[in-house]
């Protein structure tokens, strides 16, 4: 489904890496290694199209990306928390989901962020919760948005123990869904199987 | 056909342009002094003098060129910005910025000049005459589009931002000038003409026409003197910047 | 579209969640406003006479205020990630967002401009040919403003830069507004000035959201 072949990507004079390659196939995933400074978060926002490669070329479903095809079924979440601290979680789930052109009733909404732990917790602004709980809400996409391919960047930063287990579940159940996931950290990730791809 | 692509594409290189720029500079100069000599030779000597305007006239041989020039070096400044952006090559991007600065030089001067002959000729040095404005705006834009380039650290950035505000630019400048014009005509009637001075005599358009012939060929060979200097700056890292500097 | 009215949803929920924001450029539009009869003297013949200049000079400062947010907010957090990202096409999601800032910075100015048009001893009839030029002048300045601050989103320096860069191309926009309320009150008829300034919002509602979009992607590489 989507095949990567000869990536290159340099910052400024330094060129990062070169020559990356790799495919997945549904209900595989991908564990993106390396030191700080290797290119992990380069490669990945290479990979979802916020920028381009010197070199290579991305293909999904045998087309060329970035297409509008391919960012329906990606979904991307990165370093930011990318939600607004002047919302409430639901509300920050619901608008969201409105700006993709996806409709979302409050029941579904409501349903992922107690799944993510966040009863209680889905009408005060985001400003007060705590960074673990951001990560959460952003993390409840997952569950609102439908996507086949996960590009997650060091989306277990913040999280505590329980919180690490449930990404690492719902990552499974995508994966046995036929998904696929993309996902950089330097721990070991609680997700059996997996390519490794090492910068 | 298939050759001229090929040399095309050849040159488009921040490598293989940089020697031939150093080629072509001194022609590019030489013209410039031949140019400049029978222009000034012309304008000081030949052209008679203005029966209304006296002496003081002479200016426009610098100025309306100057103009000219800064108006033009902005459609070539945004041709090569757009052509970078649309094909992706680095050394338009470069040329783009190294005509910036002359283009806005020329922006200046004409202001400059425009000045010292409305001083005699209306008794202000600055009135709100429509060329005079739309050339301060032009000078503007000019100086938005480098200080633009400046604050962006990654060059590859600058360079398509900074196109981006050429092609916005280039848009604007015939709505600005009409604006302007029709502002002017509104608010103060007819002024004098700075061009259109009655019945130019033919040596007056000759000397105008080489000083506009110099101007050019000065514009050239400064800005490949710029690109050259922006081709080491950016290539520093590279092989062929070090054996070129040896 | 449905992305589009999404957008502008939240940024007035937004907006409505953090008021100051916006109440600071209008009191910024009324205060230069009230100034200028403080600093040249109350004489009713000259105040009538400078009073579209000065109002639209003032609208075209209040607007500036407010674009360095435009896209830095949604830049920090990483939203306009996802937009980039999002399924729907990023030019309507752009227009909603200008959309929403010429509601929260143009719309009011349009509506206040009336009553301060009184401090200058405006007529009623040119109060409605003021109101109008401003009601067809206040988005084509939200537009080319987006242009700028897509263009300096994240540089250093970002809002003294933005003037720079947008002063300039808000010139016509200023000439022709002006002009239609100063037309008028000469007896010339605002007519033209008000074509004018509606077939330059009709260019820039075409091709500002476009190269808004353009320089976003830049910004965000």
């Amino acid at each position: 489904m989507l095949n990567v072949s000869g990536l290159a990507c340099s910052r400024g004079e330094r060129r990062l890496f070169a020559d990356v390659g790799f495919s997945l196939a549904a209900g595989e995933w991908l564990h993106v290694q390396g030191e700080n400074g290797a290119g992990k978060t380069s490669l990945m926002r290479l990979l979802v199209g916020l920028s381009p490669a010197d070199a290579g070329e991305i293909r999904w479903r045998d087309e060329p990306t970035p297409s509008p095809e391919f960012r329906r079924e990606l979904i991307y979440l990165g370093h930011h928390a990318a939600v607004k601290e002047d919302l409430t979680p639901l509300e920050n789930l619901r608008l969201a989901a409105a700006l993709d052109g996806i409709a979302l009733d409050e029941r579904a909404s409501l349903a992922a962020l107690i799944r993510l732990g966040l009863r209680g917790r889905e009408d005060l602004p985001v400003c007060v919760l705590s960074a673990g709980q951001k990560r959460r809400v952003l993390l409840a996409r997952l569950l609102t948005r439908p996507a086949l391919l996960w590009v997650l960047d060091e989306a277990f930063n913040a999280l505590d123990a329980p919180a690490v287990k449930l990404l690492g579940e719902l990552i499974a159940e995508h994966l046995s869904a036929g998904g696929m996931a993309i996902l950089t950290s330097h721990q070991a990730l609680p997700v059996p199987g997996g390519k490794a791809l090492v910068l | 056909m298939r050759q001229s692509v090929i040399h095309w594409f050849r040159f488009a290189s921040p490598q293989s342009f940089y020697p031939l720029a150093g080629r072509m500079i001194p022609w590019f100069w030489a013209a410039t002094a031949a140019f400049g000599i029978a222009g000034l030779w012309i304008s000081f000597f030949v052209a008679p003098t203005d029966a209304q305007q006296g002496e003081g006239y002479r200016i426009i041989f610098i100025h309306v060129p100057a103009s000219w020039m800064s108006m033009f070096l902005y459609l070539v400044m945004a041709f090569w910005a757009g052509l970078g952006l649309a094909l992706n090559t680095r050394l338009s991007g470069m040329m783009a910025q190294a005509l910036a600065p002359t283009g806005a030089l020329m922006a200046a001067l004409s202001l400059w000049t425009g000045a010292l002959w409305g001083k005699p000729m209306w008794g202000a040095w600055w009135v709100w005459d429509a060329r005079l404005t739309s050339e301060l705006l032009l000078l503007f834009l000019y100086l938005g589009f480098m200080a633009l380039q400046a604050a962006i650290d990654d060059p590859r950035r600058a360079d398509k931002a900074g196109a981006i505000l050429a092609l916005v630019g280039v848009v604007n400048i015939p709505i600005i000038y009409f604006s302007v014009k029709w502002w002017n005509t509104l608010h103060q009637g007819s002024t004098i003409n700075l061009t259109k001075a009655p019945s130019m005599a033919q040596t007056m358009l000759w000397g105008m026409l080489l000083m506009a012939l110099c101007f050019w060929m000065y514009s050239i060979a400064v800005a490949l003197t710029r690109v050259r200097a922006i081709i080491l700056e950016r290539e520093r890292h590279t092989e062929w910047v070090k054996h070129a500097l040896e | 579209m449905n992305a589009l009215l999404a957008t502008v949803r939240r940024d007035l929920l937004l907006a409505l969640r953090r008021k100051s924001e916006v109440l600071t450029a209008v009191f910024f539009f009324v205060i230069v406003t009230s100034l200028f009869p403080l600093g040249i003297g109350p004489e009713p013949v000259l105040l009538k006479k400078i009073a579209p200049g000065i109002l639209w000079v003032a609208a075209l400062l209040a607007t500036l205020l407010g674009l360095p947010r435009l896209f830095a907010a949604d830049h920090v957090d990483g939203t306009l990630e996802q937009m980039v990202l999002s399924p729907s096409p990023l030019g309507l999601l752009v227009a909603g967002k200008i959309l929403a800032h010429w509601l929260l910075c143009g719309l009011p100015l349009v509506l206040l401009a009336p009553v301060l048009g009184l401090q200058f001893d405006l007529d009623a009839s040119a109060l409605v040919i003021l109101t109008l030029a401003l009601l067809l002048g206040t988005p084509l300045l939200s537009l080319i403003g987006a242009i700028g601050a897509a263009l300096t989103l994240g540089v250093r320096g970002g809002g003294v830069l933005l003037a720079l860069l947008v002063l300039p191309l808000y010139i016509p926009a200023l000439i022709f507004g002006a002009g239609a309320v100063e037309a008028h009150i000469a007896g010339l008829g605002a007519g033209g000035h008000l074509s004018l300034l509606a077939a330059m919002l009709a260019l820039a509602v075409f091709f500002a959201p476009w190269a808004t979009t353009a320089a976003l992607r830049i910004a965000l590489e």
